[in-house]
């Protein structure tokens, strides 16, 4: 018995080995492998991404532009996705059952134990229904976002849209950008992408083992606030951007207006323009596609990427100009036998008219060619210089009105138009010899030259205030300050004295307001407006319709330029956009006769399809074959030739 | 009669520190069960419609019955062994007719809100009656006809909880081997033998049958050679050998052939032959975590977020030593596992200091028990044994887990209390 009293002994021991063996198990799970802390807070910790309320924009009069709006993106962790009713979620987000296997897969692919997404932008109603059933689908869960909001479907172009972030957005931010964020793409959207977004915030949830919230992590230590984006004050007029639109429906041109004094856009429209709505949500792709094709390219950016010869506004800076370097001035007078004889008396430069004796004042009134046909070759053969020498002293003063460079609009993709320098035309003629006559066309705005509808706005800015401008802006307040651009406050001289625009500026107004002028239709009760109107030579087919104006004479609050493209004559169609518009911004009504309204309401001035191309300069590369000296040009050298020279210059 | 012990409640010695440990066990249980179900967004302390609120009813039933056992006459529970015996017997074939399914299992018998395991009341019946024919036959040298006998009371109740199917109640009964082994029916060199088995099954699982067997053909090519002079060892190694690879043979087809799916599942998992931390591996993987995310001190009471957020299935009962591990982390556990080692080294202490055959057998037969589930409950939390369902005693929720764990108990103190007096 003795023996078998001792095998307590080695039960006892039994006992013991398998408890330290526990202990020592233990002791290895809980003190020497730190894997499983981790392990354990990544069960229970959610890193939930508050995405900040992008920046509102408004209006100069604090109207909104654009606004969020929520919606919510469903999120998947393909780890935590157990056995699930497919056919229920399918129904729920809309979509079908390979859509559903094609998704998992995505996520998949990107990271089973990562959060991804699954589908985009689910509208409030849908995610109503979706919410109550959430808790059945393991593994699935739900972001806020916001899109953006046009409440009234306007300034497309300017406003711009949001899109997904690229792989290079994300590379080039610096690990700022996450996939499924939204960046500005384009418009102000992209131009204050940095104000706009706002800072993300962070949010430590816990989750239980179906992955249902259970409360915030440590009080909220390690939590970070989403702080929405700057708000944006936007110098648009809605009311009088919403009339342009309107006007310019069914048109393909430009709208440009600018408050001279502050330099502040108050109508941007590029038309055919787009809702700007169809940009947002799931449709999105589609929508973007369908414009892309479109072959009145609404996304192009008529205002600022549209190139036109400038015509007629162009007279007014050849007479600034020619004043200031003192070739002309207010009384000088050149003979207007009907046209520019030039190129030994072989080639003319047409006029719509006979005027005899011109003087400055008369020569804008009329918009004279014969007159600035001598002013040019004043400037380019009369200065005892090599006249490459006097072009690029020429060129110098033009660019000073903002030609031949770009602006510094806050939007992308601003066009710096186009302004040859002498070097172009002596590569084009293989010699330095050549003058005035070789491109007297420039001296009225055509040839190779080329502006922006912006640029020629501003070119009436710069009128209006008698010798400078403010770059023109779109957004004239940042955030809650309402701060505003330092560069938007420089006051940039055009180089020409103030004295010197005053009979400019009287030529545009008789031109406006005395009988026989070519603006004199669309003259404002009240207002004494200035302006012009012009006519852009399109060598594709029918001409572009230019009117450009400020007002009033004294003060001025508005200078404007419309552009409508293939339709005509511009008193016809571009200067009764004008004068509405301006009469709108100044007085609020409209006092134009109700049968030019409707006319330009009803108007279809779409191209047919076939010339679809919208009107773009591109600078002809100068071609190096010898010139015959007496025939210095030839029409398919250049893309803008003057309408007399081509018809008259063998006369 | 000789008694020095003022204490004679119960009429006896009752050993208090045992009753002590056992309390202690029951409380640590409640507080843990409370923090398994307990739900942050309902944090009333106490209340009848949760586990921890029923938890406390079978706590303080538990506390009666225990009371109970004492009360009754130790001859009492000699002479009712084979009735229990037979009649658990019974409920054991009931339940395979009439019980609940629950978990895959038909283990339980509904009677009114509480389920009955009849499996659970079958090794208290078993402890009895194998200790009662044991002692009617501790005059005779241990002989093979008893062992048999023994082996026989043993396994009728193991076959009938195995075709539940509830492997880990019918492993329990394997324990027992102490038992046999104490009384001298199973000497050292077999209870080493039995744990070769063990080891060769592991083995066999965790590689192939073919290695295990050549590497055991390699240990007695050498042992031939190094005992060449020795014929008889010889014989020994070769007969081990043929028995062995019977064995591994035997094991590697019930594998295939007896275990079902998922048994085959966990013990793959367990062995590390499949990874699968979503399936099987689940359980085993978040109660792991749950343990090893405790530390030195534990995240603190209602703190552990694999516990509060139900991370771990059958948290409060199976897996109830995750919510210790995590919550009260090393030292916690260090805790639990030493009131238990000290409560089955008193058992043996006890069982040694019988004076009837009867009682000691009876109380070996308790520790075997207790330390099976200890071992084998922690074990599989912690993944060092295969998942096998089966509760920590005096721990996990539930009535008839608590209560035939505490008449077991009980009845070895009510024996040990009359230990001086004549049974």
């Amino acid at each position: 018995m003795n023996s078998l009293f001792a095998r307590k002994y080695i039960i006892q021991g039994i006992f013991i080995v398998v408890a330290v063996i526990i202990s020592a198990r233990l002791f290895y799970l809980q003190l020497i492998d730190q894997s499983y802390l981790l392990s354990a807070n990544n069960n229970v910790l959610r890193k939930m991404v508050i995405y900040p309320a992008r920046g509102v924009i408004l209006d100069r009069d604090g109207k909104v532009l654009v606004q969020n709006e929520p919606v919510y993106d469903l999120l998947v962790t393909p780890r935590e996705v157990k056995a699930l009713d497919t056919a229920l979620l399918c129904e729920l987000v809309g979509i079908d059952k390979a859509g559903f296997e094609r998704r998992m897969t995505t996520a998949r692919n990107y990271s089973p134990y990562k959060a991804s997404q699954f589908e985009k932008q689910i509208p409030s109603t849908a995610y109503a229904t979706l919410q109550e059933h959430l808790y059945k689908f393991r593994g699935f869960y739900v972001q806020n976002r916001t899109v953006r909001s046009y409440p009234d479907s306007i300034a497309a172009q300017f406003l711009g849209y949001i899109q997904e972030v690229n792989d290079r957005n994300i590379e080039r931010s610096n690990g700022f950008y996450r996939p499924g964020d939204y960046i500005g793409a384009s418009g102000v959207e992209y131009a204050y992408e940095d104000l706009l977004r706002g800072q993300r915030g962070v949010k430590n949830v816990l989750v239980d083992a179906f992955n249902r919230p259970k409360g915030v992590f440590a009080e909220g230590k390690y939590d970070t606030l989403a702080m929405a984006g700057d708000g944006l004050v936007s110098s648009l007029d809605k009311e009088l951007q919403i009339l342009a639109e309107k006007l310019m429906r069914n048109k393909i041109g430009s709208v440009v207006a600018i408050e001279p004094n502050t330099g502040e856009i108050l109508t941007f429209v590029s038309s055919p323009s787009y809702d700007p709505n169809l940009m947002v949500g799931r449709e999105r792709g589609n929508n973007y596609m369908t414009m892309l094709h479109d072959p009145h390219k609404p996304m192009f950016i008529r205002p600022i990427q549209a190139q036109y010869p400038p015509g007629s506004v162009f007279k007014v800076v050849s007479a600034l100009t020619a004043q200031q370097a003192n070739l002309i001035d207010e009384h000088t007078v050149f003979n207007c036998p009907g046209g520019y004889r030039y190129g030994g008396g072989r080639a003319i430069m047409r006029c719509t008219h006979v005027d005899g004796a011109t003087a400055l004042i008369k020569s804008i009134q009329r918009s004279c060619n014969t007159y600035y046909g001598h002013t040019y070759a004043r400037m380019i053969d009369h200065r005892n210089m090599p006249s490459a020498e006097a072009y690029e002293l020429w060129r110098e003063a033009v660019m000073k009105f903002g030609i031949g460079h770009t602006l510094g609009i806050d939007l992308p993709g601003e066009k710096s138009g186009l302004l040859p320098t002498a070097d172009y035309y002596t590569k084009a003629y293989g010699n330095a010899k050549w003058g005035s006559s070789y491109n007297i066309s420039l001296s009225i705005g055509q040839g190779e030259m080329g502006i922006t509808p912006l640029q020629m706005a501003n070119i009436m800015a710069i009128v209006a205030n008698r010798g400078f401008y403010y770059r023109p802006h779109l957004i004239k307040g940042i955030g809650e300050q309402k701060i505003v651009k330092e560069e938007f406050t420089e006051k940039i001289s055009a180089g020409v004295d103030g004295k010197y625009y005053e009979p400019v500026i009287e030529g545009l107004s008789r031109a406006v307001n005395i009988p026989g002028g070519t603006g004199y239709a669309v003259r404002i009760a009240d207002i004494e407006m200035c302006g012009k109107t012009g006519t852009a030579q399109n060598p594709h087919g029918a001409d572009h319709a230019v009117f450009f104006a400020f007002a009033p004479r004294e003060n001025p609050k508005i200078a404007i330029a419309v552009v409508v493209e293939n339709a005509g004559y511009g008193g016809t169609w571009a200067g009764p956009i004008a004068s509405m518009l301006i009469e709108k911004y100044l007085k609020d009504t409209v006092t134009l006769p109700k049968y030019i309204q409707d006319r330009i309401y009803n108007a279809d001035l779409l191209p047919k399809l076939e010339t679809e191309k919208p009107q773009e300069v591109t600078m002809a590369a100068p071609k190096r074959q010898a010139k015959p000296k007496e025939e210095p040009r030839k029409e398919e050298e250049v893309l803008f030739v003057h309408h007399s020279a081509i018809m008259n210059r063998y006369e | 009669m000789n008694n020095p012990h003022r204490n004679k409640l119960f009429g006896g010695d009752v050993d208090w520190f045992t009753v002590l440990l056992w309390l202690l066990l029951c409380i640590i249980g409640w507080f843990n069960i409370q923090a398994a179900v307990f739900d942050p967004n309902y944090p009333s302390l106490f209340s009848m419609n949760t586990n921890y609120g029923k938890q406390s009813i079978y706590i303080f039933s538990a506390m009666l019955i225990a009371v109970t056992m004492l009360v009754v006459d130790a001859k009492f529970y000699s002479s009712i062994a084979p009735v229990l015996y037979a009649i658990t017997i019974l409920l054991l074939v009931t339940v395979l007719i009439v019980g609940r399914n629950v978990g895959g299992n038909q283990a339980w018998i509904p009677i009114g809100s509480f389920r009955l395991q009849p499996a659970e009341f079958a090794k208290l019946a078993t402890c009895l009656l194998l200790a009662r024919y044991l002692s009617a036959n501790s005059n005779r040298n241990p002989n093979l006809k008893t062992l048999f006998f023994g082996a026989a009371i043993v396994l009728l109740p193991v076959l009938l909880v195995l075709l539940q199917p509830d492997t880990g109640s019918a492993l329990a009964f394997f324990a027992l081997v102490f038992v046999f082994y104490r009384e001298g029916y199973i000497s050292g060199p077999w209870l080493l033998f039995g744990g070769l088995c063990i080891m060769l099954f592991v083995l066999t699982l965790a590689f192939s049958h073919w290695a295990v067997i050549l590497t055991l053909a390699a240990i007695c090519g050498l042992g031939i050679y190094y005992f060449r002079k020795k014929r008889k060892i010889i014989t020994n190694l070769v007969v081990l050998f043929a028995i062995c690879a019977a064995y591994v043979f035997c094991v590697e087809f019930v594998y295939d052939n007896v275990l079902q799916s998922h048994q085959r599942n966990r013990i793959d998992v367990i062995l590390g032959k499949i990874d699968d931390p979503r399936g099987q591996g689940y359980n085993l993987n978040q109660s792991k975590i749950a343990i090893g995310s405790g530390q030195f001190w534990g995240k603190g009471y209602l703190q552990g977020t694999q516990t509060k957020y139900n991370f771990v299935p059958e948290q409060s009962t199976d897996f109830i030593f995750c919510t210790i591990g995590e919550e009260w982390g090393f030292v916690g556990s260090m805790v639990v596992i030493g009131i238990y080692l000290t409560l089955l080294l008193r058992i043996v202490n006890i069982a040694e200091r019988q004076r009837t055959a009867f009682a000691r057998i009876y109380a070996y037969g308790v520790a075997c028990i207790l330390f099976f589930h200890f071992a084998i409950n922690i074990g599989m939390t912690i993944g060092i044994v295969p998942i096998i369902g089966i509760p920590l005693p005096f721990l996990s929720y539930g009535g008839s887990s608590l209560w035939s764990f505490t008449i077991l108990l009980f009845i070895m103190l009510k024996f040990d209390s009359n230990r001086k007096g004549i049974v």
